[in-house]
């Protein structure tokens, strides 16, 4: 997983509410076999409206996105998280995150930021003009006009995504614990390892 | 004194590998079922960073999901090219990666292959007691056999493979009491339908569910499979049944399940997981089995449910505003209108079939309504796609295929199907079907597509009139036929 410390630049003021996956990215491009490239895909349907805000070159490449209530609602799909990523978004800033959509973001190196609709407000408006800075070490989100907008991180979130660890790579480094539950569970019910294998 | 605990709390103790200081545990996980439409990005993923999978013999992959239903190999034994090239590419991700990391796989032409959630136990794959995940909401079928079984996302897979544990936080436990016996004609999916019309597709959020009470102790295991298959419907991860004799009966003998001195320790042990007397479950549902009746769904959601014998609901009726503008959503798209009654509705397909009921019980009970009648002339398109091959043969020796295709239906190969728009079968914009699955969200079963649930003997009574019909009108005409 790619490391997250901070993050300046242009932010998408997309603002909308109740973003469902579908939106984010629709079904059919879920019979992809590889996470990249998914952000062709990202934000179709929206993005066949004329001037939205995601084909406007003032706002290419942004590596933040702002967002209204409930972001990433709807089904399970990681190619949501796949898809943001893959347009290069690194941190997403709306009032509330549906909890699969954070978790998969997370796990993806993505950044969900929780802030009052008053500071989006805020931010939306900056981010029309003005770049915005994200940083996670002192879990802040500040503008150039003396913004300032403190937010909450889990804590072993924020320790992952500084150090760039993945959960794998974390939970492998305990395979020994693992290794022994294995030995005790082979010795107390040798039977759950199938008949034919 | 020994903690009181549910069926739940057994397992999940019995799996902890440890234990945070949060409350985190890292909990083993026994089996792994894996398909093509959430694995390939996994396994690229193990790739990248040069890992294996940790126990390939606790894994086992079928492709199910884009596999069309149709024949798979020519007269001469040759594949036949699948037309989509992206779910071909899917497909043939899942056969270059299962032996590469040495898993097993069961092939497209195998005769073991069929939905993921209906291998599982008819293989004995899935135990009594163990924790089975699978990247699809659906896994919570396979709780029906006692295992603590419920879908993850693709990063999961790819934890589970590496390493065969997730990183879990406990969930709050939920008894749903069903008391009584269910009225003829109303079926496990029925149960499944009114707990879910009860709850609302949020009520289990959150929480495990234990199916509790005489209704499911008296009931089939593949009866359980559909209603435990249900459980994600109303908002739960998981839902079990407490192993019991049909449970040990049912396994016996199965080609993954442990035989001789393995399988007496097995069911030794499996016989202690039950919940403790006197163990509290934080919510409590009851309902009257009287009070369960031939349902089918109305709107978009599987808790838009009413009894076949009543009227669409008017959005009006519903106290929340957020809840009557999502009802008039739902029946713009459904082309229905309140007061309306449901045996009015004309419906064009009828599908029965998916990994909620495409069992043989659930083929047998069908069949038994449709011998020797004939499908309606308006009904544009009826199938019946069995949920695995062994499935599919069990019915031909009984000869049921053949009592489908003379009421006109096809019968297909194994496959997820028209449950979801990822293969061919599709119901086309505006038109209606009968279905045997378990989600009518819009564009489910294809874009536009209107879904009513049913049980398999309503999907075969709507077949013979053409519209949504109460089936025990049909069954008191007819000797023999089951539930």
């Amino acid at each position: 997983m790619e490391k997250l410390t901070s993050v300046e630049g242009r932010a998408y003021p997309f603002g909308m509410k109740n973003v469902d996956t579908d939106i984010v990215i629709p079904a059919h491009w879920l019979k992809t076999i590889s996470r990249a490239g998914l952000g062709r895909g990202a934000f179709e349907v929206l993005r066949k409206e004329p001037g939205n805000v995601f084909d406007d070159p003032e706002y290419a490449g942004s590596p933040i996105l702002i967002a209204g209530d409930n972001f990433g609602c709807g089904s399970s799909r990681e190619h949501a998280a796949w898809a943001l990523g893959d347009l290069g978004i690194r941190v997403v800033i709306a009032p509330s995150f549906s909890d699969i959509f954070s978790g998969n973001a997370f796990k993806n190196g993505i950044l969900t930021v929780v802030l009052p609709q008053e500071a989006i407000d805020r931010l939306m408006e900056v981010a029309k003009t003005d770049p915005i800075h994200v940083d996670l070490e002192s879990q802040t989100v500040t503008t150039e006009f003396q913004d300032r907008f403190g937010f909450d991180i889990d804590p072993f979130r924020k320790h992952c995504l500084l150090g760039g660890l993945d959960e794998i790579g974390l939970t492998l480094d305990e395979a020994d614990v693992i290794d022994r539950y294995e030995a005790q569970v082979a010795g107390e019910r040798p039977w759950l390892v199938p008949a034919i294998a | 004194m020994v903690k009181l605990r549910t069926l739940y709390e057994k397992i999940w103790d019995a799996h902890v590998v440890e234990r945070r200081p949060d409350g985190t545990c890292l909990i083993y996980i026994d089996r792994h079922l894996v398909h093509e439409v959430t694995s390939p990005q996994a396994f690229e993923g193990l790739r990248l960073a040069g890992r294996k999978v940790r126990r390939p013999d606790l894994t086992l992959a079928v492709p199910d999901h884009n596999l069309p239903t149709t024949a798979r190999r020519d007269a001469a034994g040759n594949r036949i090219p699948i037309a989509d090239p992206e779910s071909a590419q899917q497909l043939a991700a899942l056969e270059r990666n299962a032996p590469e990391f040495g898993v097993r796989l069961i092939g497209d032409a195998d005769p073991e292959q069929g939905i993921v959630h209906v291998i599982g136990p008819e293989q004995g794959f899935t135990l009594p007691g163990t924790t089975l995940v699978c990247g699809d909401s659906h896994t919570s079928s396979h709780g029906a056999l006692g295992a603590l079984a419920f879908g993850i996302g693709t990063s999961e897979v790819e934890h589970v493979l590496a390493t065969q544990t997730l990183l879990l936080k406990q969930s709050k436990t939920m008894e749903v009491v069903v008391e009584g016996e269910l009225g003829f004609g109303v079926t496990p999916k029925d149960v499944a339908l009114a707990i879910c019309g009860r709850i609302g597709t949020a009520g289990g959020t959150g929480y495990v569910m234990e199916y509790r009470g005489s209704v499911f102790r008296d009931m089939s295991v593949e009866g359980r499979l559909t209603v435990a298959n249900m459980s994600i419907e109303a908002g739960a991860r998981s839902g079990l049944f407490a192993p019991d004799e049909k449970t040990f009966a049912y396994l016996e003998g199965r080609p993954m399940a442990p035989r001789g001195e393995a399988w007496d320790a097995a069911v030794a042990w499996w016989k202690t997981l039950h919940t403790d007397e006197g163990a509290v479950f934080d919510k409590t549902v009851v309902i009257d089995a009287a009070d369960i009746s031939p349902s089918v769904t109305w709107g978009t959601s599987p808790e838009d449910v009413v009894p076949v014998t009543g009227v669409v609901p008017d959005p009006e009726s519903f106290a929340d505003a957020s809840k009557r503008a999502a009802a008039q959503k739902s029946l713009d798209y459904m082309g229905l209108s309140a007061g309306q009654r449901m045996e009015d509705v004309a419906v064009e397909h009828i599908f029965i079939g998916s990994c909620t009921n495409s069992r043989i019980e659930d083929l047998r009970a069908a069949a038994a309504l449709l011998q020797g009648r004939r499908i309606a002339d308006s009904i544009k398109h009826a199938m019946v796609v069995p949920g695995s091959g062994l499935v599919k043969r069990q019915a031909e020796a009984e000869g049921l295929d053949r009592i489908f295709t003379a009421a006109g239906f096809e019968w297909r190969e194994p496959g997820c199907s028209a449950c979801l728009g990822m293969n061919p079968d599709r119901v086309p914009a505006g038109e209606r079907c009968a279905s045997t699955s378990n989600r009518n969200f819009m564009g489910r079963q294809g874009p536009g597509s209107r879904t009513h649930l049913v049980s398999p003997i309503m999907a075969a009574a709507a077949a013979i009139t053409g519209r949504l019909t109460d089936v025990r009108e049909w069954m008191d005409k007819k000797e023999g036929v089951a539930a």
